[in-house]
């Protein structure tokens, strides 16, 4: 633990935290590039370089440009926002498993999108408001219900289901009415890929993290205060409830920003905040390296999309939720351990 | 199922036994009028009469055709497996002294499901008696993974159980969305039976799965009064001379029969299981002996209600039976956890 001090401003660096999350960034960095340069036309990485400083020929820049940047652009940020909204409601939640998956956010923005797509015919960034809508919605109506002298955290959790067990079955029924092709889209969508994703969705992302990850931060100070209790945390001057609601606030816009540009991929929320913290031999995660290693988790799960079946770009969401799958099941079994 | 009736209420207080008796007697004649429903109304409008007549008398016009061969199987296709639902839900409530569990939430639907598309994308199975086996073999691995994660019989909270299931849950989701898009050929079948519907169900449904129906239910009435002992906890239940051991193993082997048939007929159908237990203890209290007399009652009610409201509210076309479900069943799901003292969490 270091204290920096400039001009009247002081900040507290957890050292090792630090470095975890520069190593994590750079592992994630890397393998974007890599990203860069696989593909159905590989590209050495000397020329995705020097495409990138702006001194490549004209094909390179094409493929690197309109083909490949926009989807590992999408791809780093959406992993960092959805690190970042993980550990945040993590905290909030006290439980590892109070993951926008499981309080019914990602359902929400699922049904938005649905309600786009095979309603109103929308497309691209039209689908995206949709799932932003459907994820703050949803939020709300979460809150509102758990909403009884104070949220408890664990209510909020089962409200959480509660609410996404609707909001599913309305989902199946969307996709059940649908054409077949229609359908198959809408599948593709809710499994959560970015596969083909153009500019379009790297500026949802990206005006999601560029402002909110600043406030998540900035407010995230005071988790460790809330998590020694609301009582603790008001003796030591928090501002609780207004706390709470800007950083659950915060989490939902980037969890719906990162949703809306590449659907709703699971377990990557769920999964880096601990992850991290271990790394970071920290009992609760930092905000910033959990949104690293989304980073490099996510970049790592499309690379590994990208190549596990030879010719089938399969949608990263998939990864993703086999490798989640092994995660969860470890977590409750230790848990159990942990009860006895 | 007359054997458990037969026996004479526990409870010394008469009031109880007496309200017990009408609320039974409510509640079957509920079931006769939503079987009636079920029978009576559809996509077709046909005269009441003209049902009632080509009830009796079948004949060649279409009016008996659609009352025989499409609205019969289906309402007793809806029967059968309300009343294997509500047991189930019924049953595992009491395993796991959990008055949230429910087979929907817990995983154990989607289990049997996750099984049936593993069937469906890579062995090539496309019969509903196909489908049953794995049904079965999915709901039994299910069932026992959530008991073990969750704990059952050590100081499991009712909550951390279902976060179990959900987990479990989230992770078999993953595996059927994996393998359908792998499969595009599934993905189209599995869509319909996935909702939770019986409308495309073909008459001989009923009949393969019966007879694990009958089994189900037939074991899970049996064991009423051990889920009355097993209620008591471990110990009194021991000294009482239960096995409760023997009584899980019992339990668990009715509920993967219940779910597993019921799953492979209409696929993943949430919140029955809740509901039932929960809207028969209303009436009758505590004695495991009667509330599974009422699941077989009102679960088959509530399903065929459930199927009928799905009928009309979006005639001519209709919403499947387990959307409907969902959306009374979630509410209630709701509002119980915002009822329950958080001290019990």
């Amino acid at each position: 633990m270091t204290v920096l001090r400039a001009a009247g401003w002081s900040v507290r660096v957890h050292t090792r935290a630090l470095i975890v999350g520069v190593v994590l960034l750079l592992v994630a960095l890397a393998v974007a590039l890599v990203n860069l340069t696989t593909g159905d036309f590989p590209i050495p990485v000397a020329d995705v370089l020097r495409s990138l400083a702006g001194r490549g020929d004209a094909g390179t820049d094409f493929i690197v440009y309109e083909l490949r940047l926009p989807r590992v652009l999408v791809t780093l940020l959406v992993g960092a926002a959805l690190g970042a909204s993980g550990a945040v409601f993590q905290s909030l939640t006290r439980n590892p498993l109070g993951s926008p998956d499981f309080v019914g956010l990602t359902t929400g923005a699922a049904t938005g999108a649905l309600i786009v797509l095979l309603i109103a015919d929308g497309s691209g960034a039209q689908v995206g408001a949709g799932a932003i809508v459907g994820c703050v919605v949803t939020a709300v109506a979460v809150y509102l219900l758990a909403f009884r002298r104070g949220v408890q955290p664990f209510r909020l959790i089962l409200m959480g289901i509660g609410v996404s067990a609707l909001l599913e079955a309305l989902n199946s029924y969307l996709i059940y009415r649908a054409r077949l092709n229609e359908a198959i889209a809408a599948q593709v969508w809710l499994i959560g890929s970015v596969n083909g994703r153009g500019w379009t969705e790297v500026v949802i992302v990206a005006v999601a993290v560029v402002v909110l990850v600043p406030v998540v931060v900035y407010f995230g100070r005071d988790l460790k205060m809330l998590a020694l209790g609301d009582e603790m945390a008001v003796l030591h001057g928090v501002r609780v409830e207004r706390t709470r609601a800007v950083l659950a606030l915060a989490a939902v816009g980037l969890s719906a920003g990162a949703t809306a540009a590449a659907g709703p991929i699971a377990f990557v929320a769920l999964a880096a905040p601990p992850l991290a913290a271990r790394l970071s031999r920290s009992p609760s995660a930092g905000i910033l390296p959990a949104a690293a290693m989304g980073a490099a988790l996510l970049c790592a799960g499309d690379w590994a999309a990208q190549n596990a079946l030879p010719g089938n770009d399969i949608p990263v969401g998939v990864v993703t939720a086999a490798l989640g799958g092994v995660y969860l099941t470890w977590l409750l079994f230790r848990e159990r351990g942990a009860r006895r | 199922m007359t054997a458990v009736l037969a026996a004479p209420p526990s409870s010394p207080h008469r009031k109880r036994g007496k309200r017990r008796w009408i609320g039974f007697a409510l509640a079957l004649t509920v079931l006769v009028v939503m079987f009636a429903l079920s029978v009576a109304i559809g996509s077709r409008t046909i005269a009441l009469s003209t049902v009632w007549q080509v009830l009796w008398h079948p004949d060649s016009t279409p009016e008996s055709v659609i009352v025989h061969d499409l609205r019969l199987p289906r309402t007793l296709l809806g029967f059968g497996v309300g009343a294997a639902l509500g047991l189930a839900g019924t049953v595992m409530q009491a395993l796991t002294r959990n008055p949230l569990a429910e087979p929907g939430l817990l995983g154990v639907n989607l289990g049997a499901s996750t099984a049936v598309v593993i069937a469906i994308a890579f062995l090539g199975v496309t019969t509903a008696t196909g489908y049953v086996w794995f049904a079965f073999a999915g709901a039994a691995l299910t069932s026992a993974a959530v008991f073990a994660l969750g704990g059952a019989g050590r100081h499991p909270t009712p909550e951390r159980q279902i976060l179990a299931g959900v987990s479990i849950t989230a992770v078999l989701g993953a595996i059927v969305w994996a393998v359908l898009v792998l499969r595009r050929e599934a993905f189209d079948r599995y869509r319909h039976w996935d909702v939770g519907s019986f409308s495309d169900r073909d008459s001989g449904t009923v009949l393969r799965i019966l007879p694990f129906l009958a089994a189900g239910i037939l074991l899970a009435l049996v064991l009423g009064r051990q889920l009355n002992a097993l209620s008591l906890g471990d110990e009194s239940a021991t000294s009482l001379g239960a096995h409760p051991v023997r009584i899980r193993a019992l339990g668990l082997l009715a509920v993967t029969l219940l779910c597993g048939a019921a799953t492979a007929a209409a696929g993943p159908i949430w919140f029955l299981g809740l509901a039932v237990p929960y809207a028969a203890r209303m009436i009758v209290g505590t004695d495991h002996r009667w509330i599974l007399a009422f699941a077989v009652v009102l679960g088959p009610a509530l399903l065929l209600g459930a199927d009928v409201l799905g009928r009309v509210l979006v005639a001519p076309a209709e919403l499947p039976v387990g959307v409907v479900t969902a959306f009374l069943g979630a509410p209630l799901f709701i509002a119980l956890c915002r009822r329950r003292r958080l001290s019990s969490l």
